[in-house]
Formats: C-alpha cells, structure tokens, sequence
C-alpha cells in the first residue's frame, strides 16, 4: 500500500504537470498569443490617459490639500503659542512692577511713620523741658520770696534778742550786713 | 488504475472571450482579464475620489497609499526627474499587481503568466529607458557601457559584458515575472489534482488523505499572495532603476 502510493505520487506530478506536453504560453500557432498584446496596449494605453490626465493628479490634489491644511494649522498653532508667551511674559513684569511699587509704598509708610514718631518725641520732649524750666523758676521764685520774708522776721527777732540781753537796740547799720552774712551762711550751708 | 487526467496547463490557453464579439476582433480571455484590471484600478480611483475627505476613509487611504508608494519608489529611486515617469511606474505596476491579484481567483484568467505578455511589458520598458537615455545624453549615453575607474587594457572584455547585460535585461524582467506566476498556478493545479487522484484511486482512505495536499494549496494561496504583489513591485522598481541609469548613467 505505501510503496503504492508512492508510486503514484511519483508518476502523477510530471504527467499532472505535462499531460498536453506543450505549453499554451509557447503556443505561437495560436493568434491570440501574439493579438493579447495588442489588445494590451490599447488597454493601457487608456488607462494611461486616465491616470495621468483624471486619477494620479487629483489624488495629488488631495494629498497637496490636505498638507496645506496641517502646514496652516501648525502655522496658527505657533503663532497662538508665540501670542500666550508674550501674554505670560507680560503678566510676569506687570507682577514685578506691582511688587516694586507695594513695596516703596510699604518703605514711604514706614518713613513717615519714623518721621512723624521722632517729630511727636521732640515736640513731647520740649513741651516737658519748657514746663521743668517753668517749675524750677517758680521754685527759685518761690525760694526767693521765702528768703526775703525770712530776713525781716530775722531782723526783728535779732533785735528783740539782743535788747533783752544787752537792754539796748542796736543800730540798723551795725544789724542789717550780720544778718545779711548769716542768712547767706545758712542758705548757702 | 485509472485516474482522472489533470492538464495543469490548460488553464493557459487562450480562448476568445466576450463571446462572438471576441472571436472576430481577436479578443481573448486574456484581454478579459486585462480590461478587469484596468477598469478595478480605475474603480478603486473613483471611489477613493468621491470623498476627497481630509482624513481618508478605507479606499481613499488605498488610493492614496497606492500614490504615495509608487510616488515615493520613483522619487527614491530615480530623483526628483522621476516625477516625469511617475504616471508610467504607476500604470504598470497598477496593471501588472491586478493581473496578478485577479490571476489568484478561481476562472479568472492570469494575463501576467503569458510570456508574451511579460515580454512586450518588458521590451516597452527596455525600449522607452534606452529611448529616455539617448533623449536625455545624446550619443554620450553609449558612455554608459564603459566602466569608470577600470584599466584600458580591461575594456575590450568588459564593454561586451556590459552590453550583454544591458541587452539581457528585457530577458530577466520577462521571464521572471511570467516563470513567477506560471509556477504558482502550476503548482495549485498540480496539488488540487492529487485531491481527485488519491479520491478516486484510494477512496474513502484517499478522500482523508487528500486533506494534506488540501493545506498544502491553502499555505500555496498565501504564498501566491506574497508573489503576486513582489512581482509587481520587483517588475516595477526595476523599470525605476532602469530609468535611473538613463537619466543618471551610473
């Protein structure tokens, strides 16, 4: 069985293959061997013009198109990008120029604060001086008057004391430059 | 035994097709085949212009992949001249690809597996390159079977090999394209014909059998696809080159 086959299998391929012996191809006997090629140049020759002149150019149009289209929106995809960026850049220095002027505006307000603080100091300062000067006169003054008013009463109680020792009144040249030396010992001691 | 006689070749032979109209103008089977071709292509192109959308639907994107491939092998291959050919490459390799593909079709006939055929595609190609080189270089072009950077005394043996191959090419072209195609249809019916031998020879153990010559067609059919489009594609980047050497002579 299997030397069988096998032999059959041996025997049909090249009878399968060349059963006629000729191949239709070679067959230059036949006229439509050599008439299929004419035939075939009409037909491509028209499919020819039909490509070149309709099929192939619009095929190129659409394609050309469709690469105008991206090239365009690229283009405007840039320019909207270049547009944002200046827009940012612009917000970045309106946001610095903010901050400087918040700032100096903060230092001016501190300064006049200083300025107005130092100028209340002074003039607290001298308002005290000027009431302390004030006081202290009215102490002198006060002292002065005390001084004066003392001298009469010294000058009288001298004389009293030394009419009841001595039984005589002294003169008031001899009196008043002593009592004079005394009360300026006491004042000044 | 006696099996049923398979004649692989008999799906080769010409017939006179469109019936009685065919007979009188000569207009063969093949013909058929080819005016299938060309009116598929010009199909495919007016489908894929309907929409002319900015993003393509599926035969729009096949034309425009079509465009963009044949565009691209002539720009990459000859340079910018090639632009001029481009409609050229792309006729032939349209039609030599749909031959091809409707070859693979059970009844419909394979125009591309007829030496004829590939032989008149390959003689234009051969005459309209040389043509292109003398219109483009004048007598100059014959410059093109001297080799540069060889001693002298190496030329009287190499310009008769340069010219040999030059004159070969319209032979290679041919006949692989035509041995290609030829081969594959070949090769199924041969396989297909085992399927009814070992039936009829073995029966019902025969009928079992005859499911590996069965996967065999089936892997076949896949590689007769891959085929059908590197032939086009060989036949039709071999004319770019071709014109590259007329345009270019080196």
């Amino acid at each position: 069985m299997r030397k069988l086959t096998t032999a059959v299998l041996l025997s049909i391929l090249p009878s399968a293959a060349l059963a006629e012996g000729t191949m239709p191809q070679m067959d230059f006997t036949n006229p439509l061997t050599l008439d299929q090629v004419g035939w075939m140049a009409v037909i491509m020759v028209v499919l020819y013009l039909v490509l070149s002149r309709w099929g192939l150019p619009q095929i190129g149009k659409v394609i050309e198109s469709r690469a105008d289209v991206i090239a365009k929106d690229l283009a405007a995809a840039r320019a909207a990008k270049i547009e944002a960026d200046t827009a940012v850049a612009q917000l970045n220095a309106a946001l610095v120029a903010a901050r400087a002027a918040a700032q100096g505006e903060v230092a001016r307000a501190v300064a006049e604060a200083k300025a107005k603080a130092t100028a209340d100091a002074a003039a607290l300062n001298a308002q005290l001086d000027a009431k302390l000067a004030a006081a202290e006169a009215q102490i002198e003054a006060a002292r002065a008057s005390a001084l004066a008013a003392i001298k009469p009463v010294a000058a009288e109680a001298a004389g009293a004391i030394l009419l009841k020792l001595t039984g005589s009144l002294p003169g008031e040249d001899v009196l008043a430059p002593n009592l004079d030396a005394a009360l300026l010992a006491r004042s000044g001691g | 035994m006696a099996g049923p006689t398979i004649n692989a070749l008999e799906q080769f032979s010409l017939t006179p097709g469109l019936g009685g109209l065919g007979k009188a103008i000569d207009f063969s089977n093949s013909n058929e085949a080819m005016l299938a071709a060309a009116v598929i292509i010009a199909l495919i192109f007016g489908l894929g212009l309907k929409a002319r959308a900015l993003v393509p639907g599926r035969t729009q994107a096949l034309v425009e992949l079509l465009y963009e491939f044949v565009r691209n092998m002539c720009v990459d291959t000859i340079g910018e001249e090639g632009l001029r050919f481009f409609p050229l490459v792309f006729t032939i390799f349209s039609f030599i690809l749909l031959g091809n593909l409707i070859g693979l079709f059970p009844y419909f006939f394979a125009f591309t597996s007829h030496i004829a055929v590939t032989l008149a595609l390959a003689l234009f190609v051969f005459v309209f390159s040389t043509g292109v080189g003398f219109y483009t270089h004048g007598f100059k072009f014959f410059t093109f079977f001297v080799p540069s950077g060889v001693p002298g005394w190496l030329l009287p043996l190499l310009v008769p090999i340069e010219i040999i191959s030059y004159l070969s090419r319209p032979v290679s072209l041919s006949v692989r394209l035509f041995a290609n195609m030829t081969a594959g249809h070949v090769m199924w019916e041969v396989f297909a014909g085992f399927m009814l031998l070992l039936t009829a020879s073995f029966g019902i153990f025969g009928a079992f059998a005859s499911v590996v010559p069965l996967g065999l067609n089936v892997a076949l059919a896949a590689l007769e696809l891959l085929v059908a489009g590197l032939q086009a594609y060989v036949f039709a980047i071999l004319t770019c080159l071709y014109l590259h050497d007329a345009v270019h002579m080196h």
